[in-house]
């Protein structure tokens, strides 16, 4: 037996150790949601998926040497294999359980939502997509830092990463917490640690070969699972998306105003505002971007969007289907409520007790699986990202200059992660109670306020200097934390003051506009030596951004 | 670190009529595709803020309002938006990357540089 095979027999061991553990200690309720039964279909459906990206992660660790491997799997992921992994990355539980919540509880309101997620990917695909693989290798400081002086730009974008994927990670494992409670019947914190010791394993030993491929299997899951759903749906209303709104509109508390915007679009700035995080923080997240570098080219990268585009676009109007099928099928059915009328385990079930409806027992638990099985793998890209801002930005750039002894980038990625991972295990276990959706939103307003003005500035415009890139990241990312903090959902909801100092629901418009102006001025004024080099630098820049000669293509295996 | 451009490779491909070509009409057609895109997501926005009472305001007879198909345009016209980029990009730029790369390798060693002399390609649009 080798090293690693005895590694993962012992981890497929300890894995059902905790499981078990997990339904034995099941029994007292000690958390505020309600927890279920334990669900036994649903757990031996989600240890065959675990089971499966275990032996996958096997697979992967013998290909993952180099520090490439580790962080781009070698650059040899084709663009449909990279699509289905973005949109594996993308398509999170707050994304399917959210927002078809969202539309069992409004309807309409519920789409708005689903579309300002979609709309940034054209924008990421016209104006970035192709420079960033042509100009980055694994991590997108790569770009922003191409002509710059290298420490001060890195150690922005190192922590313009680090404060995404935290925010995004502590909404990831809330997320966890709650769902398998709910679904599994487990408790919070077992359920907290399982998903930091299995995101561990893929990222420890398979690097981005298996969280790519966690994230393919857990794609077409996702979309085969929503597939049935909605078919079902539409089949019981012969196919008439007419007669199903029509239902809908007849049982539902809200009747005929589920048809049309309610109170999710507030006040006009709070809409245009909340559009612009998530149009442009899709193009800001260090996860999503860093997927650019797996594929071999810049056609590749292309098609990778293209591919994940339709994916989610698809998945959003099937969620919009779902949460339609929800209020007539779900909203109506005494079984899935409690003495209240309140829906069990709350509205964010609505999706998964509409599974039950359509497909019995089997298929609430493959649902309930593939749900616990995307906040894995969503887990494991931002971890690996994270990872690689520590050891590629960090470590070997800024503390060792360019330096560093073969393998030891490496091992500090290594550490990272499981630095990290205990980090998201305890933050999840801190913010139990936190909003999951607002941590969502606050981590794509940040990235477009700090990641994107400076990724964008360096890379289309030339007089972007060192300087303007840091101030002006820095300044986007203290904006964008500091208007949330002021805001509603923080200042009077955590802190309980009496009225928010900042009134709009998101902070992108402002913090965003910060990041832009802050790159702008403090560029222009920059007469330094450095900025000369800066500018001089442009050209070279541009010809590599445009045509990839000089960019790193697939290594061999 | 990886090596940077050599200066005169740069110049090289800067005057090459197709890398001139090539990044004109993409970045011109990127713009004017992303701002579409805008323009069709904000105007949604826009409508749901401004005029809710458009947005659910019935088509015909039945209960089907004005946002439901609006709002499934915004998603098929993103979906589509990027695939027209898409086609165009994989038909026309690629063609002329490939001649530009073509162009810089001849460039680079001497003695073929006679042979392939800079020359703009032909492609179809």
């Amino acid at each position: 037996m080798t090293k690693t095979t005895r590694i993962f027999s012992y981890l497929a061991a300890a894995f059902a150790l905790l499981a078990l553990a997990g339904s034995a200690l099941a029994a007292p309720d000690l958390g505020q949601a309600t927890k279920q039964a334990t669900n036994w279909t649903a757990i031996s459906m989600f240890a065959i998926f675990v089971l499966l990206t275990l032996f996958i992660t096997k697979w992967a660790a013998k290909r993952t040497r180099s520090a490439s491997d580790f962080y781009t799997a070698g650059g040899g992921i084709t663009g449909f294999q990279n699509g289905l992994a973005i949109a594996g990355d993308f398509m999170s539980a707050a994304s399917f359980l959210g927002i078809s919540a969202a539309v069992f509880l409004d309807g309409f309101d519920g789409l708005i939502y689903a579309i300002g997620f979609l709309v940034g990917w054209p924008v990421l695909t016209f104006l970035m997509a192709e420079r960033l693989r042509n100009l980055g290798r694994f991590t997108f400081a790569d770009v922003a830092a191409y002509r710059f002086a290298q420490k001060p730009v890195r150690l922005f974008a190192a922590s313009g990463t680090l404060v995404v994927v935290l925010f995004y990670l502590i909404a990831q494992m809330v997320g966890a917490g709650q769902l398998i409670k709910l679904l599994f019947g487990l408790d919070y914190w077992i359920a907290v640690v399982l998903v930091g010791i299995l995101m561990m394993v893929y990222v420890l030993f398979g690097g981005m070969t298996a969280t790519t491929w966690v994230q393919i299997i857990k794609a077409v899951m996702l979309l085969a699972g929503t597939t049935f759903m909605a078919f079902s749906v539409l089949s019981m209303f012969n196919f008439s998306p007419e007669a199903l709104f029509a239902k809908a509109v007849e049982v539902h508390a809200k009747g005929d105003a589920i048809m049309g915007p309610g109170t999710f679009i507030k006040d006009p700035i709070s809409g245009i505002s909340f559009g612009m995080a998530l149009m442009f923080g899709t193009a800001g997240l260090p996860h999503i971007l860093m997927r650019f570098f797996t594929v071999p080219s810049a056609k590749e990268a292309r098609k990778s969007v293209l591919w994940a585009t339709t994916w989610i676009g698809y998945f959003y109007v099937l969620v919009f289907i779902i949460g339609f099928g929800a209020i007539v099928l779900v909203g109506t059915n005494p079984a899935f409520k409690d003495a209240a009328g309140k829906l069990l385990g709350g509205n964010n079930m609505a999706a998964v007790h509409l599974a039950k409806a359509v497909g019995g027992d089997i298929f609430l638990g493959f649902i309930s699986a593939v749900a616990f099985a995307t906040i894995l793998a969503v887990v494991a890209g931002l971890t690996l990202s994270g990872a690689s801002a520590v050891s590629h930005d960090l470590y070997a750039t800024v503390i060792k200059k360019g330096q560093t002894a073969p393998g030891s980038e490496l091992r500090v990625s290594k550490i990272t992660t499981i630095a990290l991972g205990i980090v998201a295990v305890l933050l999840g276990i801190v913010f139990q109670s936190v909003n999951v959706a607002f941590m969502v939103s606050l981590a794509f307003a940040i990235a477009a306020s700090a990641n994107f003005p400076v990724l964008f500035m360096s890379v289309l415009w030339k007089g972007c200097t060192t300087r303007g890139a840091t101030v002006g990241g820095f300044l986007g990312l203290i904006t964008a934390v500091g208007l949330t903090v002021v805001s509603k959902s923080v200042w009077v909801d955590v802190f309980h003051n009496k009225a928010a100092i900042f009134p709009y629901t998101s902070p992108a418009l402002f913090s965003m506009t910060v990041g832009f102006l802050g790159v702008w001025l403090f560029s222009v004024t920059d007469k330094g030596p450095r900025a000369a080099i800066d500018k001089a630098g442009f050209e070279a820049q541009e010809v590599r951004s445009e045509t990839g000669i000089g960019a790193a293509g697939a290594t061999a295996h | 670190m990886e090596t940077k451009l050599e200066a005169d490779l740069v110049q090289v491909v800067k005057n090459d009529p197709n890398y001139q070509k090539l990044v004109r009409t993409r970045s011109r057609y990127g713009w004017l595709l992303a701002l579409a895109v805008m323009i069709v997501y904000y105007g949604f926005t826009a409508l749901n803020a401004w005029d809710k009472a458009f947005m659910a305001s019935k088509i015909g007879s039945g209960v089907m309002s004005w946002g439901v198909p609006l709002g499934l345009f915004v998603i098929l016209f993103t979906v589509a938006v990027t695939a027209i980029y898409v086609r165009r990009a994989n038909r026309e730029f690629d063609a002329l990357t490939d001649a530009i790369h073509k162009n810089a390798a001849a460039a680079a060693q001497p003695v073929a540089a006679e042979a392939h002399v800079t020359q703009p390609i032909k492609v179809r649009a």
